[in-house]
């Protein structure tokens, strides 16, 4: 090692300080396209909108007589109302049952058949929806037709939706009670509480914010799903009067009338994506507030 | 609080000192070594240091770092000196690896870490904000307490550092390994599986080659933090021989809770003490001086306390 | 006597209770199970006589009625490259960014990962209209597999962030430390010591996100298009095998059972991708050492 080799390798480290200079700057730039998606995607939704809204108004959402764009009626609660039910019959079933199965993963079952169990939701997570829709379609939708035709229905939705977003409450409550210190548990047991009031009594307050986390991602999951409910609910635009009436769920009928939707009824349709983003929007915020208190 | 010397001599061309160095080293390099005559030419090299007036390698002034509000250590003033083992001893949370970390700049990469004060490297202001840190951190190594090799091969661990300061040659980086493994006395240990993953080393062994990936670098200054107190005893005796064996090459500092490490291995001692809610040093001399006539109530205290 | 009596009465009721409860937690899996079992079994009992050499390698006929599924796949793969080569750098380069290069109260990084959730809950229909207003209309690049690649690159952002963003804060600190202090600039940290002990991290994020973009149909309706021939440019049309299926069930009569060989090729895509991701990730946890 001389003294010009020196000179030299701090050359080189120079060198490096700007690679170092470079990396962050283009970092920089690729972190900013990718967290200004969001921001694009409501831009492009309000434009879209506009027409529509500049021609009507919102109110005419709420109050006109009928969804018939063709004829500039554009209410939408009938869409808004199945989309209301479908998710929350599904959220109401969903929720006990993925918590008990989060329950029977970290608490009652062997650690092998808990690793294949765990597994197993992964796996129905990671199943298409279009998948959930085909089999609710030709499986679930005749066995109901069975019992009260025509077969697809509020019931069919919820019972589908169920199914496909319970993996995702049972998931992050399975990942919220593995968080919960070991002390708790054995504090409890040096009371004498047995399993299920230990579960009861300290396993579930302690794992609150974790469970209402994942009850509002279940939420943003059934109101944005397009594709099941599209195949199962029958899409007939009506408030259905009882589970087994077909409906038309807000995101079904985006997928339904995009293909041919010009002018005001295609703007009409951003309109309706606009309110889901919104309702996304709110539940993110939520869960936000929830993880930080 | 201002303890330094006051007879250290400013120093010179660095780089006449750096190649200097370098001269030492390739003398030391062909001596043939063992762990016994190590000792020896160590009991040399003390007596050489004591002949010789050292002169100061890094002197810094009114040194202080603080977290956010929280200051770690304030009003540091001392003089390291070159080709001398420094101790810095005293309780745990009194600053000594905070003071450290501020030596190679590593404070950069702490969170809400301020420093103020002033570091002299020779001629060089290491808190200058426009100072190349790259090269800085070449010049000053670091050990840490627990050995942290990367998960690559042996070899590798001591390569890629070299590549990454321009050394492309193959030849040239393989002498470098090999002359740097044998100056830690790991080569014989691991020339035949020096392909093989530095995770599988045992801790001691790891450790040898954290220094031997910082000596291949050859920096001027070494600062280890703890670097045998995560070892078995008999690894940490090992360490602590090669520690000594830097010396006169290397300008080394120390931190340790060991007293008798300290005491063994230091030709200065400094003790920081958790005072008025922040480490301050408290008193910093030879070790001799340190040891045996401690002017400070509580060194007097502290070392012993330890002995008692 | 009593007093047994009645300890042993209050001991029975607790039996009883711990039994309602213990086979309540129990048959809720087993309802689980036996459902994905009923669907699983359900495609590949309908599913396996349609599959054959000639099913995966023809073009589609009569609407998809008969014929196979040749183009549906290069379609589908195409889609996939699009959206994965867009994808992954920016995917990579964010999480680099926020794991790396990030504090966690910087405003900057707390923005993009705000942001980042929203993204990861938009419903797929919405991406659905966004891909369709700018990527078909305002760019104009029709409806293509481009379109429909860039719109599922979009939706595959957070996930691929967040896994990658994981594995590389699971590197432990030291490896920074100890690069930092031999004077490593941190580009080459990143590259030879950070990236490649963050692997599995991006992998798995990989995995979910190809799961996610292939299982995806909604947010393709309007974006990559229904068109079931062989396309020939980025620009064609194309039909992803999520959107086939949908369509043989849905919009032509005697399609189930193409549909269910069709269903049956995606799932077991799903599953080798899955598989293949456990083993890759299993096989370095257990030697993870680079050699050089």
């Amino acid at each position: 090692m001389t003294l010009w080799k020196l000179k030299i390798s701090s050359l080189f480290n120079r060198l490096q300080s700007q690679a170092d200079l470079l990396l962050i700057s283009i970092l920089r730039i690729l972190a900013t396209i990718t967290g200004a998606i969001v921001l694009f995607i409501v831009f492009f939704l309000i434009l879209e909108a506009i027409p529509v809204l500049q021609d009507e108004g919102i109110v005419p959402f709420f109050t006109d007589s009928s969804w018939n764009p063709a004829e500039g009626l554009y209410n939408l609660t009938p869409m808004l109302l199945g989309t209301l039910f479908v998710t929350l019959g599904s959220v109401l079933i969903a929720t006990p049952l993925g918590i008990l199965s989060a329950v029977f993963c970290q608490y009652y079952a062997p650690a092998k058949i808990a690793y294949f169990y765990r597994r197993l939701i992964e796996l129905l997570a990671g199943i298409p929806s279009v998948v959930y829709g085909f089999w609710g379609l030709v499986v679930l939708v005749p066995l109901i037709n069975s019992i009260n035709p025509p077969g697809t229905s509020l019931l069919a939705g919820i019972i589908i939706l169920t199914i496909m977003i319970l993996p995702t409450i049972a998931l992050i409550a399975d990942a919220s009670f593995a968080k919960i210190p070991e002390e708790y548990l054995i504090g409890a047991a040096s009371l004498g509480l047995s399993q299920w009031g230990t579960i009861v009594g300290v396993v579930f307050p302690a794992a609150k914010s974790g469970l209402f986390t994942g009850v509002i991602l279940e939420t943003g999951r059934a109101i944005g799903e397009t594709m099941a409910v599209l195949m199962v609910c029958g899409n007939v635009v009506q408030i259905p009067r009882s589970i087994f009436d077909p409906m038309r769920a807000l995101t079904a009928n985006i997928a339904l009338e995009m293909a041919y939707a010009l002018g005001n009824h295609r703007s009409a349709l951003f309109v309706s994506g606009l309110g889901l983003m919104g309702m996304i929007i709110i539940l993110v915020v939520a869960s936000e507030i929830i993880n930080e208190q | 609080m201002t303890l330094s010397k006051g007879d250290f001599d400013d120093p010179g061309d660095l780089d006449q000192i750096f190649l200097d160095l370098v001269e030492i080293e390739n003398n030391q390099m062909s001596n043939p070594q063992t762990t016994n005559n190590k000792q020896q030419i160590t009991n040399n090299q003390q007596q050489i240091t004591n002949n010789k007036q050292p002169t100061t390698k890094i002197q810094t002034e009114k040194l202080s770092l603080y977290y956010r509000a929280k200051p770690a250590f304030e009003d540091v003033t001392m003089s390291i000196a070159t080709g001398c083992i420094t101790a810095l001893v005293g309780p745990s949370g009194c600053g000594k690896s905070s003071f450290l970390s501020c030596l190679n700049r590593l404070k950069d990469l702490m969170p809400h870490a301020r420093v103020e004060g002033s570091i002299k490297l020779g001629d060089l202001e290491v808190l200058d904000p426009k100072l190349d840190v790259i090269a800085l951190r070449r010049r000053v190594g670091m050990i840490f307490q627990k050995p942290n090799p990367f998960p690559l091969s042996i070899w590798k661990n001591i390569a890629f550092p070299l590549r990454e300061h321009g050394i492309k040659n193959r030849e040239e980086i393989d002498s470098i390994v090999e002359t740097t493994l044998q100056d830690v006395g790991l080569w014989d240990e691991v020339k035949d599986r020096l392909k093989d993953s530095a995770l599988a080393l045992s801790g001691g062994q790891q450790q040898r080659l954290c220094i031997a990936r910082a000596l291949a670098l050859q920096p001027e200054a070494l600062l280890m933090d703890e670097p045998c107190s995560a070892l078995d005893p008999i690894s940490s005796s090992i360490v602590e021989d090669l520690i000594l064996s830097l010396r006169e090459k290397y300008t080394v500092l120390i931190v340790t809770h060991n007293l008798a490490q300290a005491k063994r291995i230091a030709d200065y001692v400094a003790l920081f003490w958790f005072q008025s809610g922040s480490g301050k040093l408290i008193e910093f001399g030879s070790g001799k001086q340190v040891f045996e006539s401690p002017q400070h109530s509580l060194t007097e205290a502290y070392i012993n306390g330890i002995r008692g | 006597m009593n007093q047994q009596q009645k300890t042993n009465n209050k001991k029975q009721t607790t039996n009883n209770k711990q039994l309602i409860t213990t086979s309540l937690v129990w048959s809720v899996p087993l309802i689980i199970t036996a459902i994905f079992f009923w669907i699983l079994g359900d495609i590949i009992w309908h599913g396996i006589g349609q599959i054959s050499w000639e099913f995966l390698t023809t073009a589609t006929k009569d609407a998809g009625r008969s014929g196979g599924i040749a183009p549906i796949i290069v379609s589908t793969v195409l889609i996939l490259a699009v959206c994965l080569t867009v994808s992954i750098p920016l995917g990579v380069g964010t999480a680099i960014l926020l794991a790396e290069f990030t504090r966690e109260e910087n405003w900057f990084g707390r923005l993009v990962r705000r942001s980042l959730d929203v993204l990861a809950g938009v419903p797929s229909i919405v991406f659905g209209l966004f891909g369709n207003a700018l990527f078909v209309r305002i760019l104009g690049f029709k409806y293509s597999i481009l379109s429909g690649g860039l719109t599922l690159a979009c939706m595959v952002l957070p996930i691929l962030i967040r896994s990658a963003e994981e594995g590389l804060r699971a590197v432990p600190n030291d490896y920074r430390f100890g690069a930092a202090c031999l004077g490593i600039c941190r580009t080459s940290t990143l590259w030879h010591l950070l990236l490649p002990a963050a692997v599995p991290g991006l992998l798995v994020g990989l995995v979910l996100g190809v799961g996610r973009a292939i299982a995806e149909t909604a947010a393709l309706l309007f974006t990559s298009g229904y068109v079931d021939h062989l396309p020939t440019s980025l620009l064609d049309s194309g039909r992803s095998l999520s959107i086939h299926i949908f369509d043989l069930s849905m919009n032509i009569s005697g399609g189930d059972p193409n549909a269910y060989g069709s269903a049956l090729v995606l799932i077991m895509l799903l599953l080798i991708i899955n598989g293949m991701a456990a083993w890759i990730t299993h096989r370095w946890l257990e030697n993870r050492i680079l050699y050089r």
